[in-house]
C-alpha cells in the first residue's frame, strides 16, 4: 500500500482538452496514477470521465495537452498503441461480440498465432488465478452480465497490463459480485498494476480507492483521499452544491390499476429472455419498482406491458378492470397507460425531428389532429407547455430531439407523457445518463404523480434509485419475478441476492392496504 | 489507418436545412461538369453538346410539350414512391406496377374498342390505378405478413410484368393486322386522353394531353398527405426511427400497405397516361424506364412534393437531351442513363453535408502542445 | 432417361456458376455489415470490361483481370459514397445499378453484334467426367467453373478459419465494438466491397465471355438481383450459396429444357420461372424470421461513422 502514495507516476496527463461540436468535454484536466495504486475518477454523467479515459486508451484524440508514460512523453493515437504500452480497458458497455464464443472474442484482440486451443488453456489458467472462473468455449450470448464482465477483465489480464482502466464496472453487478470484483482488483494492485476506477458511486470509491480525482463539467475540481472524506463531502465536490433530496408523501393506495396474471411470452429475438408466468398487481397511488440486472426479461416485460409486442393471452394483462392483453400500444395509451422508454433517442423520440413533431408521437389524441390533418398551432402550444412546465433547456420547440442533452430530453419525454393525464405510468431507467439535478426533478415528479393517484411502475437497474423512489420492490431474474417487498422491509443485500435469481418461488402476494 | 483523407466529418447537432437545398444543386452542378468532361473526351465541343442536350430540346413549344409529357408520369410515380421511401419502404418495382396499370387500361380499351363511350377513359384510369395497386399488393402482402424483403420482391415482379406484357402483345392481344409485330390495335378516341391543342391553337402540333391534369392534381394532394396529415407523419416516423413508431403504436403493417398501395396506384396511373396518351396502344417496349428513373426523381426532389416536380422536369430534360444527342451527335442514347446514375451518386455523396460538417484534418503531430 | 437429363444438369450448373460468384462476393460484403444492392450494375461493368479485353485480342487471362478490376473499381465508388460519405446504402446500391447499366450500355454500343474471338472451353477431367449422371456436367466444366468451386471453399475457409475472417464477421456484427477493440472497421469494409465488386465482375465475365460469347445491353437480365436473394436464401453461409445457386440454376435450366422438348407452355411463362422461384423462396425463408435474425449480420446496411 506504500507504493500507492509514493514513487513516480506510471502515467501522467497534463492539461488535456477535448472539444466536441456541442460541448467542451474535457477542459484542462491533469491526472497522474502510480503503479499499484487504485485511483478513482469521480464525476457525474457528462463530467468528462469517459472522454478522458478514451483519450488514455487512444480511442479519442485530445485537442491539446501532453501524456507521459513512465516519465517520457507519448502520443497514443489508437487502442492498439495503448495496448502496446500496457494499457488495458474494461468498458462500461462491453466490447464483446454476442454471436461468437469467449475464446474467439479474446483471440480478436490478441497478437500472436491464431491458435484457439492454446489460447483457451491460457484463459482457464489466468481466470483461475484471479478468481474469475470462465468456460472459454461458451458463446457470449449465453453468458450473464457478470460473466461477460469476467470475460472483459480476463481479456485485459491476458495482456499483463501495467494500467487497467475500469469504466463504471459495478453498474451491472449484484452487491455480492461487486465484493468479488473488489477482491480481484485489490490482488492486481498488490501485484503492482495501476488501476483507474471510474465511478459515480461514492460508497464503492471510499471502500476501494487510494486516491480520487473529482471532475465536474469537464474540469478538474479536486484530488482527495476518499478513505478520509465523507460521502456527503464527495457528493458536493462532484455536483458542486448540496445534494438534492426527494420528498416522500404519506401514501394511501386506491383500487388496482394494472394487473398482470401469469404472463408468459417468448424471448425477443435469438438472444432474448422468455418471461415465465409473471404476476403482479399495481394500485393507484403506488410506486412499484422492478429491480434486476439488464437482460433478465425487462425488455420483454416492458414490450408486453406497453403493448409494443402484445402477448397472445388477452387475460394476462388487465388495465382498470379491463383485459388488454391483445391490445396494441396505441389502444392501451387511449385507456390511460403511458410509458417512458429506456432508449430516449430513437424510441422515446425521433432524433432528427423537432420537439414539436415529437409531441405528436404519443400525444396526438390531445386535440393535436383534426380530421386526419395535423393542427400546427395546437401541437406547437403542446410542445411549448412541456418545455415550460418541465424546465427543458433547449433551443425552442424547433430544436431537434437529438440536439438535447440526455437529461433535458428525458424531462421533455416525461412531460409529454404526463400531460396525457395517465392512470398508469411505466418508466424504464428513469434517470439513466441524467445529471443529478435533473434526476432529482424526475424522481420527485414520479413521487408527486403517485400522490395524485396514478399507478407508477419503475423498471430500473439502479437499486439505489428504486429504494429511494418506490413504495415496494420486486426483482426480475431469468424471466421470473420475485415476491414483492415493502421497501422499508428489505435491504440492498436481500435484493442483491434475489438479483442472481435466488428468491423464494410462488410466495403468496402480500396484501396491500387499500384507501 | 491506410485511408487518411485530408478532411474529416464532424456530425452536426441538427440536420442543416440549408444543405438540404444546396446538396441537390451541388449534385446537378457536379453532374454537369462531369458530363461536359465526357463530351470533351468523346471529341465533342462541350458547349455545343451542352446546347444540344439541355437548351435545344426545350427551345420551342413542341419541345416544352414533350418535356411535360415525360415529366408528368415521372412526377406521378415519384410522388407515390416518395411516400414509401419516407417510411423506409423501398418499392423499386414501380416499373412493373406501371406495366400493370398499362395492361389493365389496355384490357378495357381493347374490349370496348368498337363500342366505347365517354365513360371508357375514366374507367381505364381507374383500372390502371387498381392494376398498379394490385401488383404492388403482392409485395405488400409478403412484406407485411412474412417480412419478405420488398426490394427484391418488387424488382422480381418487374421482370415478371415485363414478360407478361410481352406475352400479351405477342399473343392474345396482338393486333391481327400487325404482321406479327408485337403491339395491340391502336386505341379508339374514346380510350385516349384528348390532346390539349383541340382547345388551344397555340399548342398546334404538340402531343401534350389532358393526362397532365392528373399530375397537376396529384402534387398538392401528395404534399397535403406527406407533410400535413397524421398518416404522413406516421410514415415519416416509421422511416426515421422504426422503434419510435413501435413505441407510439403505429402499425407497421398498415404503413407497408399504405406505402405500397399508393405507390402502386400512382405507377399504375402513370401507365394509363402512357398507353392512353402518346403511345395509344400497348407494345413490348413502350417505356423508357420511368419506374426506375422515378426513384432518382424522388431522391433528387428530397421526397418533397414540390421538389419532385422540379426533379421530374430535370429528369425529363435528360431524356430529351439523350434523344437529341443520339440524333445530332450520334451518341448512344444510354448517355442519359449515365447522367442519371451520376446525378444520384453525386446527390448521395453531397448529402453528407446535411448531417456532417467538413473540417480539415490536423496533422497528427499538431496534437501535442496545440 | 438419365442421359436425357445430362443437358439439363449441365445447363443448371452453367446457370449456377455466375450466381455463385456474384453471391459469394456479396456474402462477404454483407458479412462485413455493408449492403451493396449494385450487383447487377457491377456485373454489367465486369461483363463489358471482359468482352472489350477479349475483343481487342487480350486473351482470356486479360478478360478475367479486366472484369475483376473494373468490378472492384466501380464498387469502390459505392464504397466511398457509403463508407466515407455516410450515404444510405440502399440508395447508393440502386444508384450503382443505374450507373453500371448506363455506363455499360453507353460504352458497349460499338461492341454489339460482335462475337468473342476467344472463350472458355470445357475441360473434362479424365475419368471423373465419364461417371454416370454427374460426371459429364460436374467434371466437365470450364476453367471459371472449377475456379468457382475453389472460391466457394476459399471463402468458407477465410470466414471461419482465419483471424481476418473472424474480424470481418465481428465488424459486421458491431462496428462500434470492433472499433473499441481497435479493429480497422472502415478499411476492412472497403476491402470487402472491393472483393464483392471483383467477384461480381467475374460473374459478368462468365456471361460475356464464357456463356453468351458476345456483348449485349443488360445481358445479366436480373441475375444480379437473384444473386442478392441467394445470399438471404443461404442465410449468409457460403456453402449454402452453392446449394441455392444450383437450385436456381435448375429452375432456369428447366425453363430452357421444357422449351427444347416443345412443351406447350408460353415461352414467356417459362422465362419468368427464375423470378417467380426467387419470390417464393424469399417468402419461404423470411417466414422463418428467427433463422434470419440469428444469422444476418447485425449491423447490415447501417452507416457507421468512425469518430475522431
Amino acid at each position: 500500500m506504500n507504493e500507492s502514495t509514493n514513487g513516480a507516476p506510471l502515467i501522467a496527463l497534463h492539461n488535456i482538452r477535448k472539444q466536441y461540436p456541442a460541448v467542451l468535454a474535457v477542459d484542462d484536466v491533469s491526472l497522474s496514477v502510480r503503479a499499484g495504486e487504485i485511483h478513482a475518477v469521480l464525476g457525474e454523467n457528462g463530467a468528462g470521465k469517459s472522454t478522458l479515459m478514451k483519450i488514455i486508451y487512444g480511442a479519442v484524440l485530445p485537442d491539446a495537452g501532453r501524456i507521459e508514460w513512465n516519465g517520457s512523453p507519448v502520443t497514443i493515437t489508437s487502442p492498439g498503441e495503448a495496448r502496446e504500452l500496457g494499457i488495458a480497458m474494461v468498458f462500461q458497455h462491453f466490447s464483446l461480440f454476442e454471436s461468437i464464443n469467449v475464446v474467439e472474442n479474446m483471440a480478436l484482440a490478441l497478437p500472436g498465432k491464431y491458435d484457439l486451443k492454446a489460447l483457451a488453456a491460457r484463459i482457464t489458467e489466468v481466470s483461475q488465478r484471479y478468481g474469475l472462473p470462465l468456460n472459454p468455449w461458451r458463446s457470449v450470448h449465453e453468458l450473464s452480465v457478470g460473466e461477460r464482465q469476467r470475460v472483459e477483465i480476463v481479456r485485459c489480464l491476458l495482456l499483463s497490463p501495467k494500467l487497467l482502466i475500469m469504466d463504471e464496472p459495478t453498474s451491472v453487478l449484484t452487491p455480492q459480485a461487486v465484493d468479488q470484483l473488489f477482491e480481484t482488483l485489490r490482488t492486481l494492485a498488490a501485484e503492482g498494476t495501476a488501476i483507474v476506477y471510474i465511478s459515480h458511486k461514492l460508497d464503492e470509491i471510499r471502500r476501494l480507492c487510494h486516491r480520487a480525482t473529482v471532475l465536474r463539467g469537464g474540469r478538474f475540481i479536486a484530488e482527495v483521499d476518499p478513505r478520509v472524506e465523507t460521502e456527503r463531502r464527495l457528493a458536493e465536490l462532484m455536483i458542486g452544491r448540496e445534494f438534492p433530496e426527494t420528498q416522500r408523501h404519506a401514501q394511501a393506495y386506491g383500487p388496482v390499476a394494472l394487473e398482470v396474471m401469469a404472463l408468459s411470452v417468448p424471448g425477443d429475438g435469438p438472444f432474448g429472455t422468455a418471461l415465465d408466468r409473471i404476476t403482479l398487481r399495481l394500485h393507484a397511488g403506488q410506486i412499484l419498482g422492478i429491480a434486476g440486472i439488464s437482460g433478465n426479461g425487462q425488455a420483454e416485460l416492458l414490450a408486453a406491458l406497453t403493448g409494443e409486442l402484445p402477448p397472445d393471452d388477452a387475460q394476462s394483462i388487465w388495465l382498470n378492470g379491463q383485459p388488454v392483453g391483445r391490445m396494441g400500444a396505441s389502444a392501451r395509451r387511449k385507456l390511460g397507460l403511458v410509458n417512458v422508454p429506456e432508449e430516449r433517442l430513437g424510441r422515446g423520440a425521433v432524433p432528427p425531428m423537432s420537439l414539436t413533431q415529437n409531441a405528436l408521437l404519443t400525444s396526438y389524441r390531445q386535440g393535436l389532429v383534426y380530421r386526419g390533418l395535423i393542427d400546427n398551432d395546437a401541437t406547437t402550444a403542446y410542445a411549448d407547455n412541456c418545455i415550460r412546465e418541465f424546465d427543458v433547456r433547449c433551443g425552442g420547440n424547433t430544436a431537434a430531439a437529438q440536439s438535447l442533452s440526455g437529461g433535458n430530453l428525458q424531462k421533455y419525454i416525461v412531460g409529454r407523457e404526463l400531460r396525457q393525464a395517465p392512470k398508469v405510468m411505466i418508466v424504464a431507467q428513469p434517470t439513466w445518463g441524467v445529471d443529478v439535478a435533473a434526476s432529482a426533478l424526475i424522481r420527485q415528479q414520479l413521487i408527486d404523480l403517485a400522490a395524485r393517484g396514478v399507478a407508477v411502475l419503475v423498471i430500473s437497474e439502479d437499486l439505489g434509485e428504486i429504494l429511494e423512489v418506490c413504495n415496494q420492490v420486486a426483482v426480475i431474474a431469468g424471466g421470473k419475478l420475485s415476491p414483492v417487498r415493502d421497501v422499508s422491509a428489505t435491504n440492498a443485500q436481500e435484493i442483491g441476492t434475489w438479483m442472481s435469481g435466488l428468491f423464494p418461488q410462488d410466495e403468496p402476494a402480500p396484501v396491500v392496504r387499500a384507501a | 489507418m491506410p485511408l487518411r483523407l485530408p478532411f474529416r466529418l464532424i456530425p452536426r447537432a441538427q440536420p442543416s436545412q440549408r444543405m438540404l437545398l444546396i446538396a441537390p444543386l451541388l449534385a446537378v452542378t457536379l453532374t454537369l461538369v462531369v458530363g461536359l468532361g465526357i463530351f470533351a473526351a468523346l471529341g465533342q465541343n462541350p458547349l455545343v453538346a451542352f446546347r444540344v442536350f439541355f437548351i435545344d430540346p426545350v427551345s420551342d413549344i413542341n419541345g416544352v410539350s414533350e418535356l411535360l409529357l415525360k415529366a408528368s408520369p415521372l412526377c406521378l410515380i415519384a410522388l407515390g414512391l416518395a411516400i414509401g421511401f419516407r417510411a423506409n419502404i423501398w418499392n423499386i418495382g414501380a416499373e412493373g406496377q406501371m406495366y400493370l396499370g398499362g395492361i389493365f387500361a389496355t384490357g378495357l380499351a381493347i374490349h370496348f374498342h368498337e363500342n366505347g363511350g365517354p365513360w371508357l377513359l375514366p374507367a381505364m384510369i381507374l383500372a390502371g390505378a387498381v392494376g398498379g395497386a394490385l401488383w404492388a399488393s403482392i409485395t405488400a402482402f409478403l412484406r407485411a405478413q412474412l417480412r419478405t424483403n420488398e426490394i427484391l420482391v418488387s424488382l422480381m415482379l418487374t421482370y415478371v410484368a415485363d414478360l407478361l406484357v410481352k406475352y400479351l402483345v405477342y399473343g392474345p392481344w396482338q393486333d391481327p393486322q400487325s404482321n406479327n409485330f408485337p403491339f395491340t390495335v391502336s386505341f379508339s378516341d374514346d380510350a385516349l386522353f384528348p390532346v390539349l391543342m383541340n382547345w388551344w391553337d397555340w399548342l398546334e402540333g404538340t402531343r401534350i394531353n389532358l393526362s397532365l391534369l392528373i399530375t397537376v392534381v396529384a402534387v398538392p394532394l401528395a404534399w397535403l398527405f406527406m407533410d400535413k396529415s397524421f398518416v404522413g407523419f406516421q410514415l415519416s416516423v416509421a422511416g426515421l426511427a422504426p422503434a419510435a413508431a413501435r413505441y407510439a403504436g403505429f402499425s407497421e403493417k398498415r404503413m407497408v400497405w399504405i406505402a405500397l398501395l399508393i405507390g402502386g396506384a400512382a405507377a399504375g396511373l402513370a401507365g394509363v397516361t402512357e398507353v392512353a396518351g402518346p403511345i395509344g396502344q400497348l407494345n413490348d417496349r413502350w417505356t423508357p424506364g420511368y419506374g426506375f428513373t422515378a426513384i432518382i426523381v424522388a431522391a433528387l426532389g428530397r421526397l418533397n412534393a414540390f421538389g419532385i416536380v422540379l426533379a421530374a422536369l430535370l429528369m425529363a430534360l435528360l431524356y430529351l437531351g439523350g434523344e437529341a444527342a443520339q440524333i445530332s451527335l450520334q451518341l448512344p442514347k444510354a448517355i442519359s442513363q449515365v447522367f442519371q446514375g451520376l446525378l444520384l451518386m453525386f446527390l448521395l455523396g453531397c448529402d453528407v453535408l446535411v448531417n456532417y460538417r467538413v473540417a480539415r484534418r490536423m496533422p497528427a503531430n499538431a496534437l501535442v502542445n496545440a | 432417361m438419365i442421359e436425357s437429363l445430362n443437358p439439363l444438369l449441365a445447363s443448371a450448373i452453367a446457370a449456377a456458376i455466375p450466381l455463385i460468384l456474384a453471391a459469394l462476393g456479396e456474402l462477404v460484403v454483407e458479412r462485413s455489415g455493408v449492403l451493396n444492392l449494385g450487383l447487377e450494375g457491377m456485373m454489367l461493368i465486369g461483363a463489358l470490361a471482359s468482352f472489350v479485353a477479349v475483343a481487342h485480342g487480350g486473351g482470356l487471362a486479360a478478360s478475367v483481370i479486366a472484369a475483376m478490376a473494373a468490378g472492384a473499381m466501380i464498387a469502390l465508388v459505392f464504397g466511398f459514397v457509403t463508407l466515407t460519405l455516410q450515404a444510405n446504402q440502399v440508395a447508393a446500391g440502386l444508384s450503382l445499378t443505374i450507373l453500371g447499366t448506363g455506363i455499360s450500355a453507353f460504352l458497349g454500343r460499338q461492341y454489339v453484334g460482335f462475337r468473342a474471338p476467344a472463350s472458355f472451353a470445357d475441360l473434362p477431367i479424365p475419368g471423373l467426367s465419364e461417371l454416370p449422371l454427374l460426371g459429364p456436367s460436374l467434371f466437365s466444366m470450364n476453367l471459371l467453373g472449377y475456379a468457382t468451386i475453389a472460391l466457394l471453399g476459399g471463402v468458407a475457409w477465410f470466414l471461419y478459419r482465419t483471424r481476418a475472417g473472424l474480424a470481418l464477421r465481428c465488424i459486421g456484427e458491431s462496428p462500434v465494438v470492433a472499433r473499441s477493440l481497435g479493429l480497422p472497421v472502415i478499411p476492412v469494409r472497403y476491402a470487402a466491397v472491393a472483393f464483392g465488386g471483383a467477384m461480381a465482375g467475374l460473374a459478368g465475365c462468365y456471361y460475356a465471355v464464357a456463356q453468351f460469347k458476345m456483348w449485349q445491353e443488360g445481358l445479366t437480365s436480373g441475375n444480379g438481383w437473384i444473386a442478392l436473394a441467394l445470399v438471404v436464401f443461404a442465410t449468409w453461409r457460403p456453402l449454402r450459396v452453392g446449394i441455392g445457386a444450383l437450385l436456381f440454376g435448375g429452375v432456369s435450366a428447366l425453363g430452357l429444357y421444357l422449351q427444347a422438348i416443345n412443351v406447350q407452355v408460353s415461352v414467356f411463362a417459362l422465362s419468368s420461372l427464375p423470378y417467380l422461384a426467387t419470390i417464393i423462396v424469399l417468402a419461404f425463408i423470411s417466414s422463418n424470421q428467427n433463422a434470419i435474425r440469428r444469422n444476418a449480420p447485425a449491423s447490415l446496411g447501417k452507416a457507421f461513422h468512425a469518430d475522431g
